[in-house]
């Protein structure tokens, strides 16, 4: 089936095979090869959508990222919003419609892959037109490793759309001939549909490949649909082309209205005629190449407007072939509603603008000259340059390590384009000191035609009335001179600010068409020159990346590593709830059938404080400090003294920040003069580690300790209850577990069955408990002969909720949950573990802080709730009433906030631990806490609610 | 994303390093004899310079090791990097740096 805008022949689309897709519900067809846009182009639909704030019709006005005009949607194979129709290769099935400026993103999960890949190279070339694949054939020539990446589908940039010839063959002989040297080439990475979006420090360059979005439905699923590439490289060579530049006027948005530029590629690339009736509008020579190969593919070309007075010297060869060219004449406006139906021209001259007539056209191709596509070397911080003569925006610097070429570079015809290539190539080389290969020819190029100057023209005056209301400048904002003169009168003068209130250049396509027309209009307005004006930042990324890509796989399970003891298996077959802390999964409790959390967490906390429980502590942080100085470095890192510790004995320490703020808490065990266990919360053995380290390092490197983490090799488990030493007894009948021959707050190793078991008599919770300590390899076999041991005595596993109930009961506080950096050891009540006899540790100084001394400090205290039934929520404020037992006017002063709150077993009530200024003072006394509205009496306590005496410890 | 590089590995991307503030603040001798302003300007206060500044860092993801670097706080380039024990400290070039932690 051929469609009615297909030429008869050309193109470089497969005619033999058929697509079948469906926009705006409607099934139509196009051919291998052709994107959305050229397939639309084809069937004769110019018209997408309609815009965002003024609902006018709008359609493909360019052939690639730089388009304003044709977003879609699309629905088949998978939702995705905001694409441009000349980006999306066309597929069976694919299945799309046009968008007004705002997209839906999918509502079901994204079953495809994405990766991302790591890549080092000597010379990175961005761009495989003329001037990028000189540039990497002489780099590869010249043996360095060289990666090559492109966004088209096939390699030959600006060459897919014309008809040059180099060597006196086709121009995309070269460019096939030039891709298979490369192929050949064994340190050469090229890699087409692949946008290189982002280039930062020190040559690091991100690119996206879209791997498999043009296969649609037979993409295979092993392959990732998008990869992003990070290419690290010694040297770049930027090859990126030029955007072609519309010139404003009066309804320059309808459908029909199209960058010469991009008429030549869809002619050429895609063999689509983008109209029958065209008239041409430009202020330079470039065009008349798009009103010569449009004629010669038989559309009626009825007119070249140019906006200089003195034309082209390609008029004669316009005219030989039968085409008008109006010189010193501009288009002033357009009519037409879904479609352009006439060009109003009008002569120019000296700025004035005549009266206007009316030409017929389904086409009106625009051409206001070339912008560098610069991008790549701003991001990199390049500085740019204005150049009055093509009224764009050059790199006005070089930088280290970043050469830009070709067309990018402002030049534009192709001899120039690869000369200019494998300039750029040989300096990267020699900066990298790689010699270029003896043979390195480049193809041979016809004489060029010199082109004429062009004009800078950035808008038409309006003839219509109106004030620019129509004369768009961003089409994808709905953006018009008269937003940027309203701008400029309300005393806008930086182009940043500029953008910001008129919306410019911040739609999907950032501004490739419209930012510097933008600089040009407000140096006009303002009377300044462009230069002055200057641009807006181009920031990455240079075409839109979606988020999945960037994600890669770090998304689901593998967003974070899960980290899992050697127990896990057991905990979940056990049927516990498990709950996140920092990276472990951890077992927050174990419900039996019919068991909500708080059943579940009653009865554990119970079986614990009367019988016998068992917790999986392997998260523990450990850390094994070892060296002849290693009682100096911890005597100078905790509040209390570390080095009077006996072999054999354990020590509860606190450690601070210099500002005398607690970081950590936790328990040591000496376990040799010149050895130490340090035991860390779960959440601070990373910290500490790097905390000891910092000072170690960078303060005290004359003290010979090392220190290492040994979290992964040491399961942890804490046997709890007055039932524990039955237990531990039974296990490892070789230990005397009496409380004299192994009393609390000692270690002891032994063997079971061979294997090394360390003990500890440190409790968490107030109860008679010993730690076992074996190498995760045994963890299962341990934990089963404690369990079996146990079964006498109803053992119980519990979990973390558990855990935390039974050590707020007895006021342990969790560093990070009971405080917040501001709470020293004093406001803990931990004065005790605050050593005296030190002269010095770190944090000491600042406990002489009179604020320090505030009697009003917030101190940790318990509350008990005085109806014996709510449960404070933590973070929940405590007030004080005034002296007559009335709530203080607002705002009302806080006094605190509950740190910890949770239902006790033990005491048959639910209670919480709180920070309150001043608040052993106020011990006895009643405040309240607002929950859900009343306001709950609570009498404050001190933070040892359960077993104040320590009498249980010892069994 | 910068290269920077370790003193002990060589360049290494930046994500793999850690910043620790300035260098060269070292802990005071004598803490205790210090008045609580002079305390105070050791825990609290740091240059914030524009331009040459040296500064701490911490290959975290690699080696593990601190050093020293000067680096520019205007264009983020490290001029050069040294290890901590090397005799040619930064922190006598820098007039803006701080010797002691003491004065303020
Ligand atoms: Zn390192």
């Amino acid at each position: 089936m051929t469609s009615p805008f297909r030429a008869p022949e050309g193109g470089r689309i497969d005619r033999a095979g058929t697509v079948e897709f469906t926009f705006d519900g409607q099934v139509l067809t196009g051919h291998p090869g052709d994107t959305l846009a050229s397939a639309l182009l084809a069937n004769g639909r110019h018209q997408v959508a309609t815009s965002i704030k003024l609902g006018r019709p709008r359609g493909i006005a360019a052939a690639w990222a730089e388009d304003p005009g044709g977003l879609v949607q699309i629905e088949e194979p998978f939702p995705e919003p905001m694409l441009l129709a000349t980006t999306v290769e066309l597929h069976d099935g694919l299945a799309a419609h046009g968008l007004p400026g705002q997209g839906r993103l999918a509502d079901v999960p994204d079953s495809a892959r994405y990766d991302a890949v790591h890549h080092h190279v000597d010379v990175l070339v961005v761009g495989a037109g003329p001037a990028g694949l000189a540039a990497a054939l002489t780099a590869a020539r010249a043996g360095a490793r060289v990666a090559l990446v492109d966004e088209q589908s096939e390699a030959g940039g600006s060459l897919l759309s014309g008809t040059e010839r180099l060597d006196d063959a086709p121009a995309l002989d070269w460019a096939a001939d030039a891709v298979a040297e490369l192929a050949g080439s064994p340190e050469v990475l090229h890699l087409q549909r692949t946008t290189a979006f982002g280039s930062y420090d020190d040559g690091f360059v991100l690119a996206l490949e879209r791997r498999t979005d043009h296969l649609g439905a037979a993409a295979p699923k092993h392959v990732s649909r998008q990869r992003v590439w990070r290419i690290r490289a010694r040297s770049i060579v930027l090859a990126t082309g030029a955007h072609e530049r519309p010139v404003v006027f009066a309804d320059n948005d309808r459908p029909g209205i199209m960058l010469a530029g991009a008429a030549r590629t869809f002619l050429h690339r895609y063999g689509v005629l983008p109209g029958r009736e065209a008239v041409v509008f430009t202020t330079n020579d470039s065009a008349y190449d798009a009103a010569l190969d449009l004629r010669r593919a038989g559309v009626r070309v009825q007119a070249v407007v140019d906006a200089r007075p003195e034309g082209s010297p390609r008029r004669e060869e316009c005219e030989h072939a039968g085409i008008r060219v109006l010189s010193g004449a501009v288009v002033t406006g357009t009519q037409g509603v879904e479609r352009v139906t006439h060009a109003l021209v009008a002569p120019f001259a000296d700025g004035a603008v005549g009266p206007s007539s009316a030409i017929a056209c389904d086409l009106l191709l625009v051409s206001g000259g070339w912008n560098p596509a610069v991008h790549l070397f701003s991001q990199a911080r390049g500085r740019l340059r204005y150049d009055e003569v093509l009224g764009a925006f050059l790199p006005g610097e070089a930088l280290d390590g970043l050469t830009v070429t070709g067309s990018a570079a402002g030049v534009f015809d192709l001899a120039g384009c690869l000369a200019d290539g494998q300039r750029g190539a040989r300096a990267a080389l020699t900066a990298l000191a790689i010699a270029p290969a003896g043979e390195d020819r480049l193809p041979a190029t016809p004489d060029p035609v010199v082109p004429t100057a062009p004009l800078v023209l950035w808008r038409v005056p309006d003839t219509s009335g109106a004030d620019g209301s129509t004369s768009f400048v961003d089409l994808q904002r709905d953006a018009t001179v008269a937003d940027i003169a309203r701008a400029v009168g309300a005393g806008l003068r930086s182009i940043e600010h500029i953008k910001r209130y008129t919306t410019i250049g911040t739609a999907h396509d950032q501004g490739k068409t419209s930012g510097v027309l933008t600089s040009g209009i407000v140096a006009e307005l303002l009377g300044i020159p462009v230069q002055a004006t200057g641009t807006t930042t181009f920031r990455p990324p240079y075409t839109p990346v979606a988020f999945a890509a960037l994600a890669g796989r770090d998304r689901g399970r593998l967003f974070d590593p899960e980290r899992v003891t050697a127990l896990h298996e057991w905990h979940v077959a056990a049927g516990a709830v498990f709950e996140d802390v920092g990276q472990w999964k951890r077992p927050r409790y174990y419900p039996q059938p019919g068991e909500d959390m708080q059943t579940a967490v009653l009865r554990e906390c119970a079986a614990a404080r009367t019988g016998v429980g068992i917790l999986d502590g392997s998260t523990l942080g450990k850390i094994d400090v070892q060296g002849p100085d290693a009682a100096v470095l911890l005597d100078r890192l905790y509040t209390n003294l570390i080095s009077s510790l006996k072999v054999g004995s354990v020590r509860y320490g606190v450690m601070c920040g210099v500002d005398g703020m607690v970081i950590d808490d936790g328990t040591v065990l000496r376990l040799a003069e010149d050895r130490f266990l340090v035991l860390t919360t779960t959440g601070g053995a990373a910290k500490i580690l790097d905390w000891m380290e910092e000072w170690a390092q960078t303060e005290w490197p004359d003290l010979r300790v090392h220190c290492t983490s040994v979290t992964e090799q040491w399961v942890t488990f804490p046997v709890v209850g007055p039932r524990s030493r039955d237990v531990v007894g039974a296990v490892f009948p070789g230990v005397d577990v009496s409380n004299e021959a192994f009393p609390f707050m000692t270690w002891r190793d032994t063997t079971l069955d061979g294997v090394p078991v360390r003990l500890a008599r440190i409790s968490f919770s107030g109860e008679l408990a010993f730690e076992v300590y074996v190498n995760p390899w045994y963890a299962v076999a341990v934990w089963q002969r404690l369990l079996d041991a146990g079964r006498p005595y109803g053992i119980t596993p519990y979990g973390t909720e558990t855990m935390h109930v039974l050590r707020a009961e007895k006021g342990y506080p969790i560093v990070g949950q009971d405080t917040d950096g501001t709470v020293s050891p004093h406001d803990l009540g931990m004065a005790w573990a605050v050593s005296k006899k030190k002269p010095d540790f770190v944090g000491k100084r600042s406990f002489a802080r009179p604020a320090n001394a505030d009697p009003l400090r917030k101190q940790l205290v318990g509350l008990l709730p005085v109806d014996r039934e709510t449960v404070l929520p933590e973070g929940s404020q405590v007030i004080d009433f005034l002296a007559d037992g009335q709530l203080p006017p607002p705002p009302v002063p806080m006094l605190g906030h509950v740190t910890s709150s949770y239902r006790s077993a033990e005491l048959a009530r639910p209670f919480a631990l709180a920070l309150v200024k001043g608040g052993r003072e106020r011990i006895g006394d009643t405040v309240h806490v607002p929950v859900n509205g009343t306001l709950v009496p609570v009498e404050v306590t001190g933070s040892v609610l359960v077993d104040p005496e320590g009498a249980r410890r010892d069994g | 994303m910068q290269l920077i590089a370790c003193p002990w590995c060589g360049p290494r991307e930046e994500v793999e390093f850690s910043y620790g503030g300035q260098a060269h603040v070292p802990y005071p001798d004598s803490p205790a004899e210090l008045s609580d302003e002079e305390w105070a300007h050791y825990v609290f206060f740091r240059d914030n310079p524009k331009g040459r500044f040296a500064e701490r860092w911490n290959h975290s993801a690699g080696c593990r090791r601190w050093f020293n670097a000067i680096r520019d706080t205007t264009t983020y380039r490290f001029e050069r990097v040294y290890r901590l024990d090397d005799p040619k400290r930064g922190g006598t070039e820098l007039a803006s740096s701080r010797k002691e932690g003491t004065a303020p």
